[in-house]
């Protein structure tokens, strides 16, 4: 059985649990077999599926993270430059009583939603309000979390015209030697260059079901092969999901989700996070800035190094 | 059934004359090359002394790493030249397409590393070829890029990156995509130390290598009518759903936007990279 046929094998189960008057014994039943599908599942799980779960309308998006494990949160618009670029929600907030800067991508709920948002596409604008707000938690001491959510830089005219490439460029070169901690969190679906400009950082975090990749797999079958409609295929082989990237060395945690996803139970998962960035927070607070700045060169420096021979 | 027939027939001698419009000479393609520009021919003998520039339009032909090479250096000496890509995800026919490039362009990877001189000036350079697998950038160019980088760094050297690449190389998935933070990442410390990084651009600059690298330049500059940009124009034009400009994404309109600092023919590269060589304290 592949993973469809499984889980509505499992909300079979589940509503037959509900309907019916049954013994206690007869429930337990019922309890076991959807524990050992849901185990079934899991191991089944493709890269397609983990895609479709991250891309979920109903995932929790930035917005969530930001108001369950932050408090007091302040956003921040602008990129003094040309404009605000609403598909980037930055600002500042408590994290465990300690201010934080936040720079989240942020897809939307409704389409209405995405429309304004730009479907988490980010504009040059949004880079350069990114680069903002990253030099201002310099100069404060604040540390950085930044929150990868985006299927890649949006691939626009306008956007072409204000310079995306150097926007993106200028991301990864300022965040290569930023004088301040800085913690990247995965949430679903990190596409391309468009990713990666939020992504240097001191530790990278990823949820069990986010996919972090190149390119979006329609875009990788469109550019390999010349054809979008086999994006699925694409996928199979990308290595994208989260264990993928810890085998690699690229990410240095994975946060356990829920069956079906975050989009279930939201608490298990935050709760998480929240363990995971205190402590990393913590043990970098413990660091002289020199110390954790080399530390991050020497991180990007030895990525690829597998590839090659001399 | 009837109908079927005469179009049948139509559609044979419509084939038949289509094809007998499009016969070309055969001329082989060492000795004249037609420029895509003017469709003049043009001897390969002329267009060699003339740096690869149609004589007639001003045209500027694709250049190989090592012809670039024979255009701005007077010596050069090559550095990391064994380096070469494993195919460690056993990606299906990377291997294959490694070797049809390696093949054709007789070089192990889609970059020359090296420390040149550009008249009497030391400089490390970095000369991309679009030729294998469209310059893409994996582990090997990516690794290449920033051993070249701290050298400079470390002997004290300018750098001069010549690029040319459609972007990351696909086949190599996520570890090509952080060879733009690892490049961008020695850049930073280059330049913080006051290293002086020039970046050329060559036709065609995009994806992951303009977002990265190439965009970093101290002085950016390009050659005529390259193309600079990072999303693809099919993929703006698919989201767009318009038609672009001609000139969209070109050298030009680059400059006119900002983002390049000149726009150089290739005839006077050599002499305007000397110059400003020197006026960075570069030895004469």
């Amino acid at each position: 059985m592949n993973f469809e046929e499984l889980e509505k094998k499992i909300a079979q189960l589940r509503i037959q649990k509900e309907m019916l008057e049954l013994e206690d014994s007869k429930r337990f039943q019922i309890d076991q077999e959807i524990y050992e599908l849901e185990k079934e599942a899991v191991q089944n799980l493709e890269p397609w599926d983990r895609l479709t779960i991250a891309r979920a309308l109903d995932r929790p998006k930035a917005q969530d993270y930001i108001q369950y494990l932050f408090t007091d949160f302040i956003e921040l618009h602008g990129d003094r430059r040309f404009g605000d670029d609403s598909s980037i929600l930055g600002g500042i907030a408590y994290f465990e009583n300690k201010p934080v800067t936040v720079i989240a991508q942020s897809k939307g709920k409704s389409l209405e939603e995405n429309i304004q948002k730009n479907f988490g596409m980010v504009s040059p604008e949004g880079y350069r309000k990114a680069l903002r707000l990253a030099k201002q938690a310099e100069k404060f001491h604040r540390p950085i979390i930044t929150i990868v959510d985006t299927p890649g830089a949006y691939p626009g005219m306008g956007a072409e015209e204000r310079g995306q490439a150097q926007a993106i460029a200028e991301c990864l070169y300022t965040f290569s030697d930023i004088k301040t901690p800085v913690i990247c969190v995965v949430i679903s679906e990190g596409g391309s260059g468009g990713a990666l400009a939020f992504s240097v950082a001191d530790h990278i975090v990823m949820l069990e079901n986010a996919v972090y990749s190149i390119l979006s797999p329609e875009g990788f079958a469109s550019i390999l092969w010349k054809d979008e409609t086999r994006a699925k295929e694409a996928a199979s082989v990308m290595k994208m999901t989260s264990f993928d990237l810890k085998e690699k060395g690229i990410i240095d945690h994975i946060v356990k989700e829920p069956f079906g996803g975050a989009q279930k139970y939201f608490p298990m998962v935050t709760e998480e996070l929240r363990r995971y960035l205190a402590k990393e927070l913590e043990e970098l607070g413990k660091k002289k800035i020199e110390q954790i700045v080399q530390k991050r060169y020497q991180k990007f420096r030895e990525m690829g190094i597998p590839a090659w021979k001399m | 059934m009837d109908l079927f027939k005469i179009r049948q027939e139509k559609l044979t001698l419509f084939h038949k004359n289509r094809k007998k419009e499009t016969i070309k000479k055969e001329i082989p393609s060492h000795v004249i090359e037609t420029c895509e520009s003017c469709h003049t021919n043009v001897s390969v003998k002329e267009l060699k002394s003339n740096h690869f520039v149609c004589p007639e339009c001003g045209y500027h032909f694709k250049i190989d790493a090592h012809e670039r090479i024979s255009l701005l250096c007077d010596e050069f000496k090559e550095v990391d030249k064994k380096f070469i890509t494993k195919n460690i995800e056993n990606f299906p026919e990377y291997d294959k397409k490694l070797e049809i490039s390696q093949k054709r362009t007789k070089l192990n990877e889609a970059v020359i590393c090296g420390i040149g001189k550009i008249g009497d000036v030391s400089c490390a350079m970095a000369m991309m070829d679009s030729g294998f697998m469209m310059g893409s950038m994996g582990s090997v160019v990516g690794e290449k890029i920033t051993r070249l980088v701290e050298l400079a760094d470390k002997k004290k050297y300018p750098l001069l990156i010549s690029c040319t690449s459609g972007g990351a190389r696909m086949q190599e998935g996520i570890l090509s995509l952080v060879q733009m933070a690892k490049t961008s990442a020695a850049i930073k410390r280059f330049s913080e130390n006051g290293g002086l990084y020039i970046s050329l651009l060559t036709h065609p600059t995009t994806g992951g290598v303009s977002a990265s690298f190439a965009m970093l330049g101290d002085i950016i500059l390009a050659e005529p009518n390259c193309l600079v940009g990072f999303a693809g124009k099919r993929v703006i034009e698919n989201t767009i759903k318009e038609k672009l400009p001609e000139n969209f994404q070109k050298a030009e309109f680059m400059l006119e936007k900002g983002f390049i600092d000149r726009i150089v023919p290739r005839k006077e590269l050599k002499e305007t990279l000397i110059k400003i060589l020197k006026m960075h304290g570069g030895h004469s």
